[in-house]
């Protein structure tokens, strides 16, 4: 079988490819794919230590709850992001320095 | 080498080659089809990782809902942020892209260094686990006892989680409505 730590590293990979596309993007949209990327290989991580734990199944459940929890962020964030597109013409995070009016 | 590992192997390549190709392009309409892919192929993680009700959720939640939505909102945000994108230029490596590349492969060797030295596989509970068959063999099917969890052991998280939709739902409907001046 596959072993837990072949797990772990891929998830780690992942994890820097988010973490690199949060810092290093000039669009918002972008910056959101980074933080989804962020967030599979976390529940990449509860999967595989989920199999681990048949009776209650904790890893799968939080694993789970986890994509619900992006689902709804990111619903909330794409309305954020269109209501400052409509503010500002840009989705550019370092053009959006403003408050208010 | 068994038909297993070669095709975790393969998922796992595929996941983290695509991963790369949305960091890498230029191009966002490409980035995001290739994030499709990433997902796809991390589905298919989940399923060798013996978790199958979670990868048919990633695949109907993330692909069916969240990558369209993104979708939605690229095409709605206009044209100027593509001339932008496209205006940059086209080298491979660009000076300000280093620090980025900098701070996130730092990072990946702390990662990588950390999951050598915890040696998951030998850690205590996962060894009990191992002693009491409590892990998930083959051929047990899982979905019906994360039902009958989802309703005994974890219904305060269930429920607090429904609220917490209600709330995204109606935060968003709030948030993108027309009129009253943004």
């Amino acid at each position: 079988m596959i072993s837990l730590t072949d797990f772990l590293i891929v998830s780690a990979a992942l994890f820097c490819v988010g973490l690199y596309m949060i810092v290093s993007k000039q669009n918002a949209i972008q910056i959101l794919i980074g933080i989804e990327l962020m967030l599979n290989a976390a529940i990449l991580n509860l999967v595989a230590f989920g199999k681990y734990d048949r009776l209650n199944n904790g890893g799968q459940m939080f694993a789970l709850f986890a994509i619900v929890l992006a689902a709804a962020t990111t619903a909330v964030a794409l309305a954020i992001i269109l209501n400052v597109y409509k503010q500002y013409k840009t989705i550019d995070p370092d053009k959006i320095d403003k408050l208010g009016d | 080498m068994s038909l297993v590992q070669l095709l975790f192997y393969m998922m796992a390549f595929i996941a983290i080659a695509s991963a790369l190709f949305v960091a890498a392009t230029k191009n966002l309409v490409r980035s995001i089809f290739m994030f499709f892919i990433t997902l796809f192929a991390l589905a298919g993680l989940y399923v060798l990782a013996l978790a199958d009700f979670v990868a048919i959720t990633q695949i109907v939640i993330y692909v069916g809902g969240i990558l369209v939505l993104i979708l939605f909102a690229f095409m709605l945000s206009g044209k100027e942020t593509l001339n932008i994108i496209g205006a940059q230029s086209n080298k491979f490596i660009s000076i300000n892209k280093l620090p980025a590349m900098l701070l996130s492969g730092l990072f990946l060797i702390v990662l990588l260094n950390m999951i050598f030295k915890i040696d998951a596989n030998n850690l205590d509970w996962i060894k009990k686990s191992a002693i009491t068959r409590n892990m998930i063999l083959l051929n047990s099917s899982m979905t019906e006892n994360i039902g009958i969890n989802l309703m005994t052991k974890y219904l305060l998280p269930f429920e607090a989680i429904s609220v917490l939709l209600m709330i995204a739902l109606i935060g968003a409907a709030h948030l993108s409505r027309k009129g009253r001046g943004a």
